[in-house]
């Protein structure tokens, strides 16, 4: 679990209304749902996002509404990882059930520029900032959560420890 | 050490005698819910891992009221996947128009929560129901999804934050200006991933619409969930809707809280939530001229018959500024009746207002009054976030029923103690 990317930055608090507007929830189709990814944030967003990209957002990433269509358009755009200092609850279990790779990490954000290649090894608990060549440590997952993460989502989880 | 009400209601469905924050727990759910929004993408899920019968026919609940009655095509379609999961599954309580409401109204009025209860919501304002003495919390499709097959869902034991209410609140102050004061004071984050657990001799100035309120708005907090202490209040009202059994759960007088706060909410004024986060809060009486394009008074946050009579009395004999248009959506078919029964409707139509059937339409942008560019209202509702009711420039101000009631008559924000005849 080692995703290297190019970052794209954002603020404190970006919510659930940003990401993906309500008007576009008519629709549970990923590639729809990507088409219109941070469009009330950053509408340059979706003709910029490369496929491995890195998110990288403040405090409270995620806040607002319960919407998985939220954690779905960032990974259906490319993202392949969202580093932030910390993620709104619903979010981040959104994003572990879906298969989104989530890192906290405060210190990283802060010295962390738009564009900057970043690497993030979830197993390790580490990120590396390969633009500054500085190195961070990360919390790591609880290892039930790990044993979601590696099952590639709770529905798949669940599945396993079905049979 | 002692449990908060939150920690021993976990425990007891985790099947454990004690849990602290951090731990992380299975536990049994009484209710899960969805919406026309979460619901589809939960039911994907669930048909995507063979899943072939939920766990209990009649712990589901499915409510269509985020685009309904069907403002297009798109959205008819994900109602009609609800509506057929539910007939091929049996679930009971999958509530069709003319029997819906918000689904946040509509629950504990059926009596499908009560106190004690378990409940998860593919919708982040469930946590409501922590009003009657329940532990209920948002979640995302994939946990619904989760929770219908094994009637589980997996939690972290969440650190407690104490507010002990003291107090009897002013005239035109109701559980939207305590609960948006609050938020004002911690801040969007300041009880992230943390239940908010409420008390106080104040609790008994506090009705359960009022509290249904503050509950609510925990998540614009980022809250786990809210919970109230249970008084002979809940208990009425539980009698009065529910027969479902009960257990009140109390938070021993040792039990740990991260923070505690003490709030006088005597002193609280009409409070209103700037653009574009609940937590830029001022009193009502220190905006200034800010002149509003629409009022909307409903959902999930406000759509309750207090909040109905609330608005009455202040349209009562006035007319809607000539600049506003006024959008009333009681929540429930019954607080419908009831504004009829009162004679509500009377005074919302000859002040100029529009009724509408119960929907969150215009909260989320959805339909129902959506804002154009540059446009501003005052709305009942929860969240200002940019673009949340329409245009990425409009602008939406949190307010009361009473407040926005009063700006409607008015044509900015004002209080209704500042109306003159």
């Amino acid at each position: 679990m080692n995703y290297i990317g190019d970052v794209i930055k954002y603020g404190d608090n970006v919510d659930t209304d940003v990401i993906i507007p309500a008007r576009y929830l008519n629709t549970s189709d990923h590639n729809e749902l990507a088409k219109h990814c941070m469009e009330d944030l950053d509408k340059t967003f979706v003709t910029r996002v490369k496929k491995g990209d890195i998110l990288v957002g403040g405090f409270n990433f995620g806040c607002g509404s319960s919407r998985e269509h939220a954690p779905i358009a960032i990974k259906a755009s490319g993202i392949s990882c969202v580093v932030a200092k910390s993620f709104a609850r619903i979010f981040y279990r959104n994003a572990i059930n879906i298969g989104l790779p989530i890192v906290e990490c405060p210190e990283c954000v802060d010295e962390t520029n738009e564009g900057d290649k970043l690497e993030v090894n979830l197993e390790k608990g580490e990120i590396i900032n390969h633009t500054s060549g500085k190195k961070y440590k990360t919390t790591a997952f609880p290892d039930f959560i790990q044993e979601i993460i590696r099952a590639g989502g709770l529905m798949q989880y669940i599945k396993n420890k079905k049979k | 050490m002692g449990m908060t009400m939150t920690q021993k209601i976990l425990a007891k469905s985790s099947g454990n005698m004690y849990v602290t924050p951090g731990m992380l727990i299975s536990a049994k759910v009484d209710m899960v819910l969805g919406n026309d929004i979460t619901a589809p993408v939960a039911i994907k899920e669930f048909e995507k891992i063979g899943a072939e019968k939920v766990f209990d026919k009649e712990k589901i609940a499915l409510v269509p009221d985020h685009f309904t009655p069907n403002k297009d095509i798109k959205s008819a379609e994900q109602v009609k996947l609800m509506r057929e999961f539910a007939r091929k599954m049996g679930i009971k309580h999958f509530f069709e128009i003319g029997q819906m409401g918000v689904e946040h109204a509509l629950l504990p009025e059926l009596g499908l929560v009560t106190a004690g209860d378990v409940v998860i919501g593919a919708d982040s304002h469930t946590c409501t129901y922590g009003a009657l003495g329940a532990f209920s919390t948002g979640v995302g499709s994939t946990d619904m999804a989760a929770a219908m097959v094994t009637g589980e869902v997996w939690l972290k034991v969440p650190e407690a934050i104490k507010f002990n209410l003291i107090g009897k609140p002013g005239e035109w102050v109701c559980g939207k200006d305590i609960i948006l004061h609050i938020i004002g004071m911690i801040g969007v984050d300041g009880a992230l991933y943390k239940s908010m657990e409420f008390t106080g001799d104040g609790l008994e100035f506090l009705s359960m619409d009022d509290r249904f309120t503050i509950a609510n708005m925990a998540i614009e907090a980022g809250a786990k969930n809210g919970i109230f202490e249970v008084d002979d209040e809940t208990l009425k009202y539980i009698a009065e809707h529910s027969s479902k059994s009960y257990e009140v759960f109390t938070a021993d007088s040792d039990a740990e809280y991260v923070q505690e706060y003490t709030i006088d909410i005597s002193k609280i004024r009409p409070t209103v939530a700037l653009p574009h986060l609940p937590e830029n809060t001022k009193p009502v009486d220190e905006l200034g001229d800010i002149y509003i394009d629409q009022v909307v008074i409903g959902s999930c946050t406000n759509g309750r018959i207090e909040d109905m009579r609330a608005a009455a009395k202040v349209l009562a004999g006035r007319k809607v500024h000539k600049n506003v248009r006024c959008i009333i959506i009681p929540a429930t078919q019954n607080v419908w009746k009831q504004c009829l029964k009162e004679g509500l409707f009377d005074i919302f139509i000859e002040a100029g207002c529009a009724v509408s059937t119960p929907t969150c339409g215009p909260c989320l942008g959805g339909h129902m009054g959506i804002l154009a560019e540059g446009e501003r209202a005052v709305s009942t509702t929860n969240r200002n976030f940019v673009g949340r009711m329409g245009h990425v420039k409009s602008e939406v101000y949190l307010a009361s029923p009473a407040v926005a009631a009063a700006s409607a008559v008015a044509g900015k924000i004002v209080s209704p103690a500042v109306l003159t005849d």
